[in-house]
């Protein structure tokens, strides 16, 4: 009888190839082979219409010749770390805010800062497009109305302005996520840590740097490494926003969708994606380390 | 020790009165910061609907703060040249079918990760772990001539198809599963002659309801602001979703700026209402899906 049973469910688990088949199949030729077929076109040139020619690593060694590349690897560094950091603080600070008892309307505050993020990039980046124009741009009737300046700024004009206003804008639209996350890991600290340090007479400020802050830094490690991989991929608010300042805010992806879809150079496009994809791994793995080095220090003291 | 007895000799009253004061000045600056942070979230979308109602000598002259009555005139302009609406159909039949899609190829693939008990089991899913991982632009170049060897660009296929093959709702769900589903049920079920997938389909999809709702307004946001896709599988502008049309009008309309306008409300305002109901759906699921990371 036993055994009859266990035959049954032996018979029953191989059910889940079924359910799992239509994934990997599907993964096997929209997800892995295109990543292959990336690499395979990357030793070729090709302008989409006529047959690709094999070149060898003709490709990667222009990409590493290429100033143009590695200006798009500095802008997007500097993207990146002008809008992370004051988001970052922005966020915690928020979130630490709206975790005070007394603070009323919470809801409808973390929905107001969260609402940035769910409206289409690329309809923010239009938005700014206009809203940024030197000469006809809400942002310089305001800053002229209120006589802070007096000739409008050319914000796009000036390659580091235009940087700024595009981390700026980065910081906008992504704050109100980090706070959310960092608010479900100040959800998750047990209250009664809180009332022993006030038992303890701690004050509030205390409380948060010895207390909080210590205990909510995995999750501010985690938001710091997944901002690495989404930060080094800007594409949609760049690419409409900024293409009146030169080159200055011609990020490593939208250097590679200009290369392959407005010039048609998909051989070399496809070699700045694995530049892409060894950059952005490079940076992962120092944050990995760092982080555990510093779990390490922790666990020492 | 002098603090502390110049502290005993002030009266009770005294002490709380400051206190209560610096405590009414330390909530004001609090309110201020959030209000201002606030204001900065939502000005840019009022500016964005003012203007819109506004000529463009108007917009381009002055600081707006009120609405116009512009606002049929410019609409009139962009529906001249962009067909807004389209777009917005094309959205809604993208987003729905693809939500739908992704919704339920990753129940099944969750599913059969968390009854089955079958060989490389756990090698596999950590495979679709891996995925995660994989930043998106490697595989661009290579979808983008795959999809032109199967003559499927300027389709809708490579835009609802690889959903079936969704790394984080399969995670998610599975997850969802491992709680949510007892592996009672599915025995009684299947003594009482009731197969595989009836059985997914009649009691694990609805036991999995809260848990597809929280994806599936994630997953909703996410192929409703697809970009990058559209704009390199579809040549045909009849074709695009609401995003590229948007995008489309800076393109086109390079100084008509009250036609912009109306364009960029048009996508955003569908959004916002969206929001208005389900924000606390969906900032649960955002910081849900986060923390399970």
């Amino acid at each position: 009888m036993r055994k009859t049973k266990r035959i049954k469910s032996l018979k029953k688990s191989r059910f889940g190839y079924f359910f799992i088949a239509p994934y990997f199949i599907v993964f096997l030729i929209f997800g892995l082979y295109p990543i292959i077929y990336s690499f395979y076109t990357s030793f070729s040139k090709w302008d989409g219409f006529s047959p690709p020619v094999f070149i060898g690593l003709d490709n990667y060694q222009r990409l590493f010749t290429n100033l143009e590349f590695y200006h798009s690897i500095l802008n997007t560094l500097i993207i990146w770390i002008v809008s992370i950091v004051p988001e970052l603080i922005i966020a915690l600070l928020l979130a630490l805010i709206l975790n005070e008892r007394f603070v009323k309307g919470k809801h409808v505050f973390r929905a107001v800062f969260y609402f940035p993020n769910i409206v289409t990039a690329i309809t923010i980046g239009v938005l700014v497009n206009l809203m940024f124009d030197w000469q006809t741009g809400s942002i310089n009737k305001l800053l002229m109305a209120l006589h802070i300046t007096d000739h409008p700024i050319n914000w796009f004009g000036h390659s580091f302005l235009a940087q700024i206003i595009i981390s700026a804008v980065m910081c906008w639209q992504w704050f109100g996520v980090n706070m959310l996350i960092f608010t479900a890991g100040l959800q998750s600290i047990p209250r009664t840590l809180y009332e022993a340090a006030e038992v303890d007479g701690a004050n509030r400020f205390q409380i948060t740097m010895n207390i909080t802050l210590p205990l909510l830094k995995p999750v501010i490690l985690f938001t710091v490494i997944t901002s690495i991989i989404g930060g080094m991929q800007i594409f949609e608010v760049p690419l409409v926003a900024g293409n009146a300042s030169g080159d200055s805010t011609q990020t490593m992806m939208v250097y590679l969708y200009n290369t392959a879809f407005t010039r048609f150079q998909y051989g070399y496009a496809s070699s700045i994606s694995y530049g892409m994809f060894i950059i952005i791994l490079i940076f992962s793995i120092i944050s990995l380390l760092v982080s555990r080095s510093r779990k390490k220090n922790t666990q020492s003291v | 020790m002098q603090l502390n007895s110049q502290v005993k000799n002030k009266t009770k009253e005294q002490i709380s009165e400051n206190y209560r004061l610096k405590r009414m000045l330390v909530r004001g600056l609090i309110y201020l910061i959030l209000i201002v942070g606030a204001a900065i979230c939502l000005l840019p979308f009022y500016s964005m609907i003012i203007s819109s109602t506004h000529s463009n000598t108007d917009i381009s002259n002055k600081f707006l703060l009120l609405p116009g009555d512009q606002f049929i005139e410019n609409y009139k302009r962009l529906i001249k040249i962009v067909p807004i609406w389209r777009g917005f159909l094309n959205s809604v039949f993208l987003t729905v079918v693809g939500t739908s899609v992704t919704l339920y190829f990753s129940a099944m693939t969750a599913y059969g990760f968390s009854k089955y008990d079958f060989k490389y089991s756990k090698v596999l899913f950590s495979c679709v772990l891996a995925t995660l991982m994989i930043p998106g632009e490697l595989s661009i170049i290579g979808f983008f001539r795959l999809m032109g060897n199967f003559h499927m660009l300027n389709t809708y296929w490579p835009l609802i198809l690889p959903g079936i093959a969704n790394a984080f709702g399969t995670f998610f769900l599975k997850q969802n599963c491992d709680q949510a589903v007892s592996s009672e049920i599915i025995e009684s079920a299947r003594m009482d002659g009731c197969g595989e997938l009836k059985a997914f389909h009649r009691l694990v999809l609805p036991l999995l309801k809260p848990a597809l709702a929280t994806f599936g307004i994630l997953a909703f946001i996410g192929q409703w602001n697809s970009f990058m896709l559209p704009v390199i599988t579809l040549f045909d502008n009849n074709l695009q979703p609401l995003p590229v049309m948007v995008a489309m009008t800076r393109g086109q309309f390079g100084t008509d700026y009250g036609a912009q306008y109306v364009g960029i409300v048009i996508s955003i305002v569908p959004i916002m209402l969206l929001f208005a109901f389900l924000s606390r759906k969906i900032m649960d699921g955002v910081s849900a899906g986060a923390l399970k990371e």
